[in-house]
């Protein structure tokens, strides 16, 4: 059977390309970056290309550019070297209640140590509310975290608003771009964000690799101690492979942004149009204007996403929920409850999220398969029996 | 998290799935904020389960611990359908992950539930007693 792959946001295929370009780092160039010798010296210079490339991305200074292991690294380091550098300013920081679990478990996890954090809610569509935002800022509010945009319902933030509030507040802004990068074009001056993470698998690039955009002066506390990697903020021989291949990829998904985005957007749209169409009983979560071009999360009502999913993966297609049985708690996904989603109708929700090897038969197909479960799931739920009945009143 | 291979048998293709129009007793058990409801259905002739469907919303492990246990209480006795614990429905299964348990108690007391409602349509026996006798909670 084919494998239908429709869980971009999850993580993508690594394109041929950056394959190509990795894989003398894994054979014949296996010197240490840091080596005199040419071997040594020849890694360093690939290593240097590559921060170019991603500075190139952001415009930023390579200096700027830190590599680390990916988004959840980027996202603990900054968030504790900022809390740690700047405490004796302050202790406060605001984040959102849609962060990702690195972001929201490190801010807890500042809790324990005695910082206090501020959790911004979002409106129905998934968009932070500014006002609520300004209404939280204390003197000793040193950081402001929130997302670029959301993984699970695709919602991208006011970047530049919240940009301009940290910096009439003299506040530093980080935002964890893992979703966003190589989706949307990102100028880290003009929106005026002082830190960002990224993750190199989310654009076509490998796993194990990420980044972290730090503008010059903002102080953080190394977070691996050792040698001097890193301009001695992170301590380690350095992945060489991988931060070539996330220095392709980066170059790769900006080479031809519009035209990816474009070609994924229409694919999404056709796919929510067409399941709008097929599938009554459905809530579509989250904004659909300010939006990642390839995401889409429908809650389908009176069925459960995991028994969605494990049909879904029968057929070959590959897709993620929200329900609480595929979070490994009894609660469904935080960022749809967040949303003001009631629980049973997070419990059925499901991510079809689009990439630039999808094709217009894929998502078809995926239609036809939906329509199918959906309508069998549906008859062997007592929810929709008795919504049936209630009907028929 | 994996499945056992009888798991995926049973969601795949799920046994004794709908309703019994002239049932002799329904149970329900659940709620939707957890994301698991179980309804089943008996027929009783004789003392004895001569047919069995049931109605779920929820996991896969839910559809699979319904579907096991209908084929499981079909042609017993109540007396033995009652006997039925949640860990030999895991055990039917090949097991299941820990943090599925919860979908094989919701089985257990589903039918339970079912035989319970089915004696107070009977009418033979107290509330008390029935309660007794099925092991229900409240």
């Amino acid at each position: 059977m084919k494998t239908i792959y429709l869980d971009n946001n999850a993580t993508t295929k690594t394109d041929e390309e950056v394959v190509k370009a990795m894989l003398p780092y894994l054979s014949e160039n296996y010197g240490n970056p840091s080596s005199i010798y040419k071997l040594g010296r020849e890694n360093r210079k690939a290593i240097e290309d590559a921060r170019e490339k991603v500075a190139n991305a952001f415009n930023c200074d390579s200096n700027e550019i830190y590599f680390t292991a990916g988004g959840s690294e980027s996202d603990n380091t900054i968030i504790r070297g900022i809390a740690y550098s700047y405490k004796s300013k302050g202790n406060h920081i605001i984040t959102s209640k849609i962060e990702h679990p690195a972001v929201l478990e490190t801010c807890k996890q500042l809790e324990k140590e005695g910082f206090e954090i501020s959790y911004v809610g979002v409106d129905e569509d998934g968009i932070i509310n500014l006002n609520e935002l300004k209404n939280l800022i204390r003197p000793t509010t040193t950081l402001i975290t929130i997302m670029f945009a959301n993984n699970e319902i695709g919602t991208i933030q006011p970047v530049k608003e919240i940009g301009e509030i940290a910096k009439q507040n003299k506040i530093l802004f980080h935002t964890d771009a893992v979703q966003a990068v190589g989706s949307i074009k990102i100028d880290v001056k003009a929106l005026n964000i002082d830190a960002l993470s990224l993750s190199g698998h989310k654009f076509y690039g490998p796993k194990g690799i990420g980044a972290l955009y730090v503008k010059q002066g903002v102080k953080f506390d190394k977070f691996i101690n050792g040698g001097h990697q890193e301009r001695n903020k992170r301590a380690g021989t350095e992945n060489v492979a991988g931060i070539v291949g996330l220095g392709k990829a980066i170059e790769l998904a900006y080479e031809d942004l519009e035209k990816h985005n474009e070609e994924i957007k229409e694919l999404r749209d056709y796919y929510v149009e067409q399941v709008s169409k097929k599938i009554p009983y459905i809530k579509i979560n989250g904004s659909m204007e300010k939006r990642l071009p390839g995401n889409s999360n429908i809650s389908f009502r009176f069925i459960e996403g995991e028994s969605l999913l494990l049909n879904l993966d029968l057929k070959g297609i590959c897709a993620s929920s929200g329900s609480a049985c595929t979070s490994g708690s009894l609660d469904p996904s935080h960022v749809l409850l967040a949303i003001g989603l009631p629980h049973e109708i997070a419990h059925g929700s499901l991510r079809i999220s689009i990439g630039k090897y999808n094709t217009k038969e894929e998502i078809d197909y995926v239609i036809d398969s939906l329509v199918e479960i959906v309508g069998r799931l549906r008859e062997m739920s007592p929810l929709w029996e008795k919504f049936i009945e209630e009907e028929k009143k | 998290m994996e499945y056992s291979q009888k798991v995926i048998e049973h969601y795949t293709n799920p046994q004794n799935v709908g309703k019994i129009e002239d049932a002799s007793g329904i149970g329900e058990v659940g709620n939707p904020v957890c994301g698991d409801i179980m309804k089943m259905f008996i027929k009783v002739e004789n003392n004895i389960i001569v047919d069995v469907k049931f109605k779920t919303f929820g996991c896969g492990a839910a559809i699979a611990t319904s579907s096991i246990s209908t084929e499981m209480i079909k042609g017993k006795t109540l007396e033995e359908a009652l006997k039925l614990k949640n860990t030999d429905v895991v055990n039917s299964l090949g097991g299941l992950p820990p943090v599925k348990l919860h979908c094989s108690v919701l089985a257990e007391e589903a039918i339970h539930e079912a035989i319970a409602d089915y004696y107070r349509k009977e009418g033979k026996l107290t509330e008390e007693e029935i309660k007794q006798k099925c092991s229900l909670k409240k």
